[in-house]
């Protein structure tokens, strides 16, 4: 391998790898070196082993704070059958990925899913491994293979004449690479696992208490230049023209670079119409991209605002719904549950006891993620280098190869850690703006998004507006009920997932959908359609109940009968939660349950409304029926960030649109929770869940954490608060 | 304009707008890229450094101002990262993104610098100026209420 510096970061180095790819390698600063140069053998194209026992692990996945850094080499790992101090990660190269098949099936990084559904082929890759390591140790030894182990990093056999025979994986690592196995082995069941379901420590924390970790804001190339960009603040609409003339002259200020839109309407991660300003630095950039006169054509986007929209909703919401969605959220005559589906309206209106809903509604949220957007490209003639933010590094490659008409053979992609994804990294057109810039002005450039950029030019999760009517039979309980949900059209999933097909077993169901105009863009979020729908069918059922007579946690229980998943995690509430409806005015407790991912996680929350009207959250107490957990400590981990991000939107964000564009683009304006705002304890019970099934865990307490506080609220004041933010909420 | 920067007990004379943002002195002009940029206008305090003692939000304080000035970036608390915020920060699993963790930190180690031993009132008030999306704010609580612990020792 030759090593040459790229930048003066001692930690970062450019690497040309076997394959011919570069590869960015972080060092470890706790840690010993990754392997030793030129030594390492690859047993296959997950992992390396040189002769001091030390494995690398790739990892194809995006580290974003999720861990998939730690949890891509643990399922490695268990297979292999190597002490996890041995174990490195290194980033996958996404040239070989693309060039070669995909040889890591997918690097595709969302929808809490790196480990529930990508294990069996990582799993098998170290199960692999450990096999061919076995047959070149017997081959060596002429020892029959199944008198081989493999265990902890060792190979050893019991030789006839030789007495006890031992190696190192790394002394039989080259001849391993060269076996080719008759069979693969079958992967481990879970019962078998000796590190898998162990908390592991996530091997990236270190390198992010001392500043040393790279994202892609922090990577320098030798020439490099700096961009602000720009697209037209009303998304969907086009660039006419811009005035360099008068900013050219101003301090540092190299060149303007026309973002040029191929199509009318841009697609997730096409590049928008724009305009970028390139300097020797990026607050010299900023600041004549700031004042530079532009004229944009707004396009049809201007009408629209959070007013007109919320006007649409109700008017569309106060009739029959234009389309009938079954439980997949996709358009049919019936649901499965149904029992006469067209004849639900006609049972409700001849009901006697009949429950009308008011309207709920969850406004626009952005990612804003930590680290605004950005990217750094190096187009030279027989090669392009590219860091960016990205979710999928094979799909960013693939989309620069696409800006510059170039093959994939000489695009390289590099990894970094991210600071936040959330579901971002898939929306992106930043990467695309710096190969762009980089190939008009034939310099390396990192282009960086201000905030007010990022949040005016990320990809939203939807509006949802939504309502019910229902019928309660003599039992109280719902005969039939109709919900009708009002959202965007690109992504119907996001506004009614988790309502067409909610587990309550209402004998004679119908879910109505209907589209308000909407131009701005709509993307990836972190469980976009549980988080919106989740608050609102979860405030549904407590007013059901409430209306039948029932405690909300006994309906659930009843409405779930038969659903081992549902009734474990309502089970456990009613025995651990000490749950009551009736915590004495000013203080409540308040429960939801929602499945996503896989994973079905209720929430108890215990609230305090002062006499101001001030809302406390004293508690959230979080139930989660999994299936596997591989490392608990990662999952409560993500179990407690989920929850704060979403609580952070119902308690505080909501993008607000106005003459077609969004005015709380920093957060001044649009807010978070802070440390004074979180919850003083956050309980995480995952003891249940060792069921034969295998959920995420990126996402789903996000989900049921505002309505159970909203419901909370509601046993708190008796006063039901049908939208967010909560803060704003009159108590 | 020629400004002497003093961070982490260093000088550099560096030739910059004195309007320009300390931050992009910082991370452009003297190299030091682990303070980070978060909104630019003292919000999140992904930029936050220790001037003269103080927390302080490099993305909007003019470089000009921090001249002669003691500064302490990411990069300065410690040569081992075994600070006690540090190791706190490792023992409790902190950071996840990891993005806002150099302000984080920083905020931290203000903050047990004039209160060794804080409450949890005081926390609230010291990191009020620092965001964190991936919501690690009770493992930073904790670890705050460590590293006050792992100081005594």
């Amino acid at each position: 391998m030759n090593h040459m510096n790229l930048t003066r970061r001692s930690f970062m180095k450019i690497t040309t790898s076997a394959a011919g790819g570069l590869a960015v390698g972080i060092h470890f600063p706790s840690m010993a070196e990754a392997s030793v140069e030129g030594a390492a053998a690859e047993i296959n194209a997950w992992l390396t082993i040189d002769p001091n026992n030390i494995v690398s692990i790739v990892t194809p996945q995006t580290e974003m704070g999720q861990g998939a850094f730690t949890a891509v080499p643990m399922m490695v790992a268990e297979e292999l059958d190597i002490p996890w101090e041995n174990v490195r990660h290194v980033y996958a190269s996404a040239n070989r990925h693309v060039n070669n098949d995909n040889l890591y099936t997918t690097t595709s990084t969302g929808g809490s899913t790196t480990v529930s559904r990508r294990h069996p082929y990582m799993m098998q890759a170290g199960a692999s491994a450990r096999e061919r390591l076995r047959v070149a140790a017997a081959n060596r030894w002429q020892v029959p293979v199944d008198k081989v182990t493999a265990k902890q990093g060792w190979l050893t056999t019991e030789h006839e004449e030789q007495g006890t025979l031992q190696g190192s994986y790394g002394e039989f690592a080259a001849e391993a690479a060269a076996v080719t196995l008759d069979e693969e082995p079958a992967i481990k069941a879970y019962g078998d696992w000796w590190l898998l379901g162990r908390d592991v420590p996530r091997l990236d924390v270190p390198l992010k208490t001392n500043g040393t970790a790279t994202y892609p804001i922090d990577v320098s190339v030798p020439g490099m230049v700096h961009a602000a960009a720009m697209a037209c603040p009303v998304p969907e609409g086009r660039l006419v023209s811009y005035d360099f003339e008068a900013v050219k002259d101003m301090p540092g200020v190299i060149a303007a670079v026309e973002l040029e839109q191929v199509k009318d309407v841009p697609a997730f991660t096409d590049l928008r119409s724009g305009v970028a300003i390139v300097a020797d630095s990026w607050y010299q950039a900023q600041n004549a991209l700031a004042v530079m006169p532009v004229v944009w054509d707004y396009g049809r986007g201007a009408s629209i605002s959070t007013e007109s929209q919320m006007a649409e909703a109700m008017q569309l919401i106060s009739q029959p719904g234009a389309l009938v969605l079954n439980e997949d959220g996709n358009v049919g005559r019936r649901l499965d549950r149904g029992v006469n589906h067209d004849a639900v309206h006609g049972i409700i209106e001849a009901s006697a006891s009949q429950v009308t809903g008011e309207v709920y509604y969850r406004p626009f949220e952005t990612h804003a993620t930590m680290m605004p957007p950005c990217a750094v490209a190096d187009v030279k003639d027989d090669r392009v280098d590219v860091w960016t933010f990205t979710q999928d590094i094979a799909r960013s490659l693939n989309e620069v190869a696409d800006q510059l008409g170039r093959g994939t053979e000489n695009v390289f992609l590099h990894q970094t850690y991210l600071g936040g994804g959330f579901g971002g990294g898939y929306n992106m057109d930043v990467h695309r703006q710096a190969a762009a810039i980089s190939a008009a002005v034939g310099r390396p450039v990192k282009v960086v998004r201000s905030r007010e950029e990022d949040i005016a030019q990320d990809s939203q999760r939807p509006p949802v507006w939504g309502t019910y009517k229902a019928a309660l039979g003599e039992d109280g309980l719902p005969e039939a009920l109709v919900t009708h949900f009002v959202g965007d059209e690109k992504f119907p999933a996001f506004s009614q997932r988790g309502v067409a097909n909610m587990p309550y077993l209402v004998p004679n169901r119908r879910h109505e959908y209907s589209v308000v105009q909407n131009h701005i863009p709509i993307g990836y979020h972190r469980a976009p359609g549980a988080n919106s729908t989740g608050f609102i069918v979860e405030q549904m059922v407590d007013e059901l109940a409430q209306a039948g007579g029932w405690d909300p946690l006994e309906w659930r229980i009843k409405m779930t009968e038969g659903n081992e998943p549902w009734q474990r995690v309502l089970l456990a509430m009613k025995e651990k939660s000490g749950w009551t409806t009736d915590m004495g005015r000013g203080e409540g407790m308040g429960l939801a349950v929602v499945a996503s991912h896989g994973t079905v996680a209720g929430c108890v929350a215990t609230v305090a409304v002062s006499r101001r009207g001030q809302i406390f959250i004293d508690k959230l107490d979080f139930y989660i029926n999994s299936g596997y957990v591989i490392n608990p400590l990662a999952a409560r981990e993500q179990a407690e960030s989920s929850a704060i991000w979403e609580m952070s939107h119902a308690m505080f964000g909501g993008l607000v649109i106005r003459d077609g564009r969004i005015v709380n683009t920093n957060f001044d304006s649009y807010q978070m929770m802070k440390m004074a705002d979180t919850p003083p304890e956050i309980v995480v019970h995952l003891e249940m869940s060792e069921d034969q099934w295998w959920g995420g865990l990126g996402e789903p307490t996000g989900p049921p954490t505002p309505p159970a506080v909203a419901n909370a609220i509601f046993y708190a004041t008796g006063t039901r608060v049908r939208s967010t933010p909560l803060a704003n909420a009159e108590l | 304009m020629s400004i002497t920067l003093n961070i982490n007990g260093q000088d550099h004379l560096i030739d910059v707008d004195p309007q320009m943002p300390l931050l992009w002195a910082i991370r452009e002009t003297v190299g030091l890229t682990g303070t980070k940029f978060g909104c630019g206008i003292a919000q999140c305090g992904n930029c936050t450094v220790i001037v003269d003692g103080n927390a302080v939000r490099s993305c909007n304080t003019p470089v000009a101002t921090a001249a002669g000035k003691a500064i302490r970036t990411i990069e300065g608390v410690s040569e081992n990262n075994d600070h006690p915020v540090q190791q706190a920060w490792q023992e409790l699993t902190v950071p996840q993104c990891g993005y806002c963790q150099s302000g984080q930190i920083m905020s931290a180690v203000a903050l047990l610098e004039k209160s060794p031993d804080p409450t949890d009132n005081e926390i609230d008030k010291a990191m009020a100026g620092n965001i964190c999306r991936c919501g690690t704010y009770p493992r930073i609580r904790a670890a705050i209420h460590r590293a006050a612990e792992l100081s005594k020792t």
